[in-house]
């Protein structure tokens, strides 16, 4: 039972720090209308930025601080420079053109940092576990990263739903034009929504480095669930997007931790802990394959503009 | 009613808490040009959209040659004989305005599960086109790629499509939108024309057009049917020229 | 095709002539090296050809057509290691399942448009992917080796290197001239025509569903006798040949090519491949003069260019090399 409580809160770190990198991908294509691929790679500069960063300064916060700051301008710049070309073209052009910065920010953390991957190391007050409940001791760490993860999530809904800038945002998902008519600077403004994104991107990246990866291509793999998470919460909505990733989150993870046992039943040993794995990724695709024809738009579809 | 090609009952549309279609009842005998009038937000293109099929009345029935089409897809209402041009043209833009014409006639020719003979040299498509082209005064820009018509042109290519289909009934959302006085006037001559061989169902703006051609008006507004009768009749509605009539007059005036 | 003297037309003979050459030419120079290398060339092509039926012509961007390099891959590599060596078996096995899982997911995902359809699409490819990963009994993540190459009885030798590069060059044409005639009949027009305007199509009284699936289905087989042929090539198979990446691959070559034109796909797959042999040889000559031994380094990150090429490329050249050549931009 304890070890179930553990997996849930496992799943439930995970889905949040999905989340985290959905919002930033289902901002920027509500409001922008851009499909970003590379939106993995900033998850990935985070990781790096933090470890490189904390090598330097030796405090992790710090490291952590400097990182968001860093992704945050990576991505603004990257918006002015490259991706605000796009706007309006067909989402092929998208997809295309990013795909191509997927592998320009491969290549460029190759350079940099080179092909084997970095670590990032915890300091002592994150690494001793608590107990939460009586008998279940669980990583400091990984509560940071829920708080965390919650807290930005409270921080979003309170920009997007009672501040002006929310309130522009929402405007210029469902507006464009009148938006830009009533004078408010829209390449700004979606500068601004990009580097948040980004932000966003990398806080998820930095947080998950020490105690999963920091490593080329690990952008990719999470890219692709980020869009399962949207797809299934519904484009634009950031609502739908944390409900969605809280869910896939914890389908993933629950299933990966019961799964190979369910299978041993059925299957050799050999044949479960190989199967196992690959079952359970499938189980998010099927989950989306499902939501998607049985709800196209998504749980939680924001009406289009 | 007896020889009705179209019958509509108590067609009802919401969208949200907007009413855009308020138990609308209508019949269009066969061969009558029957338009609709109305302001602009008078669900008008929402009461073709549901007669077309793509957009799923809540309420109601649509009979067309006695036959209930109120749920079937609006590729099944084409091949039954019921043909929609579009209020904001919708066209092939970067084909040819022949290959354009010859893809509605190729889809009442039988399926198209066709895999080698190319298209484009096939007499029993592009004939009818051409004929089409030719009706509606387009014969010579044949191979010129849509994109760089007029907008004049779009609108007359949008009904040599419609004709393409050998339909039974016309449905035309506003085919002179946007229209100067010359090619409107052209527009008025093709479609005094079609009167003779088709059914029509007109929403037009052009008050001028609408009472030189429209054998019954029907106004509409918001969503509901405040009058219908004969122009003259239309016209004499005090209601209707409160609503509707008086300030198209006021504009002119 | 119109027998024209346009730049683009004798680019497109030029690259042919040169293609039927190059194992006469290895053989001249003793280098069967190019022999692999275009044997590769010829086979994306081919996969990329089939994807341009239904990205370029039909406007339907599946981000998942590397799968059916997978099946037919795995088709082959699975029947070979249950004993059925037999190309008379397996290469159909490859079609058929290729088609029959088109046909599932085109069922499920032409109902979708826009970036809903490259997202489901790129899910089934990862789905398929990870059902790869979990195949213990044939390599798993490690991939498979296929000892034999498939046999056709003395018909031909696949083993023979110059045989199986002009079975896969006469395949590729005959890919190339059935898309052609399949793009220009009744079938290809209501496609070209749901890609221009799906809402007009079904206004004029087509029932596009039916026909987009059936080019799915068509672009996907092919793909999958593209695969049943790589997996011979290179004698292995693994879900890596799945991942959706790959898949992106194949986009590019369609797009960097020319989408919607006969011989663009092949311009791609030929243009893709000489980059990645190109570049690195490019860079260190240029950095030489500046940098000295340093560009040997330098050379080794060659791909970092290929990823700016590709957004100018989306940006600028919209209509990929064969648009360049032809002088029009597509739109």
């Amino acid at each position: 039972m304890l070890l179930f409580i553990e997996q849930c809160l496992n799943g439930l770190q995970f889905g949040l720090l999905l989340f985290l990198l959905a919002a930033g991908l289902t901002l920027v294509f509500g409001i922008m209308d851009l499909v970003n691929l590379a939106h993995g790679s900033l998850y990935m500069l985070g990781a790096y930025f933090a470890a490189t960063f904390a090598a330097w300064t030796d405090s992790f916060v710090i490291a952590a601080l400097l990182a968001l700051g860093a992704t945050l301008l990576v991505g603004m710049a990257l918006e002015v420079v490259a991706l605000r070309r796009l706007y309006g073209r067909d989402h092929l052009d998208h997809v295309l053109g990013t795909f191509g910065l997927i592998l320009f920010f491969n290549e460029l953390v190759r350079i940099i940092w080179g092909p084997a991957g970095l670590s990032l190391p915890l300091p002592m007050w994150l690494i001793y576990p608590i107990e939460i409940l009586p008998g279940l001791f669980y990583p400091t760490y990984r509560i940071a990263i829920i708080l965390t993860a919650l807290l930005v999530a409270l921080f979003l809904y309170v920009l997007v739903m009672r501040t002006r800038l929310g309130m522009l945002i929402r405007a210029g998902a469902s507006n464009r034009e009148m938006t830009g008519a009533l004078g408010v600077n829209i390449n700004l403004l979606y500068t601004l929504v990009f580097g948040l994104g980004a932000a966003l991107a990398g806080l998820a990246g930095l947080m998950q480095a020490p105690i999963l990866t920091v490593q080329i291509g690990m952008g990719e793999n999470i890219l692709i669930l980020a869009f399962v998470v949207i797809i299934i919460g519904g484009i634009g909505s950031i609502r739908g997007a944390f409900i969605a990733a809280v869910l896939v989150g914890l389908i993933d993870t629950i299933g990966r931790a019961f799964l190979p046992d369910v299978l041993r039943l059925v299957l050799s040993s050999r044949g479960a802990s190989t199967v196992a794995p690959a079952m359970s990724s499938m189980m998010i695709y099927l989950l989306m394959a499902i939501v998607l024809v049985l709800r196209p738009e998504g749980l939680f579809p924001v009406s289009s503009k | 009613m007896a020889d009705a090609l179209l019958e509509i009952e108590g067609l009802t549309k919401r969208f949200g808490g907007v009413i855009a279609s308020d138990s609308i009842s209508l019949c269009v005998p066969k061969g009558e040009l029957h338009a609709i009038i109305g302001p602009n937000g008078a669900g008008k293109t929402t009461l073709i959209g549901q007669l077309a099929g793509e957009i799923a009345a809540d309420a109601g029935r649509i009979r067309f040659e006695g036959r209930d089409v109120t749920t079937l897809p609006t590729d099944r209402r084409s091949q039954l004989g019921l043909a929609r041009s579009f209020q904001i043209t919708s066209l092939f833009l970067d084909f040819t305005v022949l290959d354009n014409v010859a893809l509605a006639v190729q889809a009442h020719a039988g399926h198209s599960f066709r895999f080698w003979r190319d298209a484009r040299s096939q007499g029993e498509l592009r004939t009818p086109a051409r004929a089409a082209l030719a009706r509606v005064g387009l014969a010579g820009r044949a191979d010129v790629i849509v994109s760089k018509l007029s907008h004049g042109e779009h609108r007359q290519l949008e009904i040599a499509m419609a004709l393409a289909t050998t339909p039974r009934m016309l449905l035309l959302d506003e085919p002179m939108a946007g229209m100067g006085p010359d090619e409107s006037a052209r527009m008025v001559k093709t479609l005094r024309e079609l009167k003779r061989e088709l059914t029509i169902l007109l929403i037009e703006h052009d008050m001028e057009a609408v009472f030189a051609l429209a054998d019954r008006i029907t106004v509409l507004v918001y969503g509901r049917i405040i009058a219908s009768g004969t122009p003259e009749a239309i016209r004499a509605n005090a209601e209707v020229r409160q609503a509707y009539l008086g300030e198209q007059e006021q504009r002119h005036g | 095709m119109i027998a024209s003297l346009t730049p683009r037309n004798v680019v497109v003979a030029v690259l042919l002539l040169l293609l039927a050459a190059v194992p006469v030419y290895a053989a001249v120079t003793a280098n069967a090296f190019l022999v692999t290398l275009f044997t590769r060339v010829i086979i994306l092509g081919m996969a990329a050809s089939s994807l341009n039926l239904i990205l370029g012509y039909g406007g339907m961007v599946s981000f998942g057509h590397a799968v059916y390099l997978g099946i037919g891959g795995y088709a082959v590599g699975i029947l070979a290691q249950e004993g059925v060596t037999s190309g008379f078996a397996q290469w159909p096995v490859a079609l058929i399942v290729s088609a029959l899982f088109a046909l599932l997911v085109g069922a499920l995902s032409l109902r979708t448009r826009g970036v809903y359809f490259i997202m489901i699409t790129l899910a089934f490819a990862q789905l398929l992917y990870y059902f790869g990963v979990g195949l213990d009994r044939y390599g798993a993540d490690d991939g498979l080796t296929i000892r034999r190459r498939s046999q056709f009885a003395d018909l031909i030798n696949l083993s023979d290197r110059t045989q199986f590069y002009y079975l896969c060059f006469a395949l590729l044409l005959a890919t190339i001239y059935l898309i052609w005639r399949l793009v220009n009949s009744r079938f290809g027009m209501v496609i070209q025509g749901a890609r221009s305007n799906d809402r007009r199509m079904r206004a004029i009284g087509f029932p596009t569903f039916r026909y987009r699936l059936t080019a799915f289905v068509i672009a996907g087989a092919i793909c999958g006798l593209a695969g049943a042929l790589l997996a011979n090539h290179t004698g292995f198979i693994s879900p890596a040949t799945m991942h959706w990446t790959r898949s992106g691959d194949l986009i590019v070559m369609v797009v960097l090519g020319g989408m919607a034109s006969s011989f663009g796909p092949l311009i791609g797959a030929v243009a893709l491949l000489s980059l990645e042999e190109a570049l690195p040889i490019l860079i260190r000559a240029m950095a030489f003069p500046v940098f000295g031994d340093a560009a040997v380094r330098m050379a080794e990150y060659w791909q970092i260019v290929l990823g700016p090429l590709f957004l100018l490329v989306v940006l600028f050249a919209r209509g990929g090399i064969d648009g360049l050549l032809a002088g029009a931009r597509r739109g």
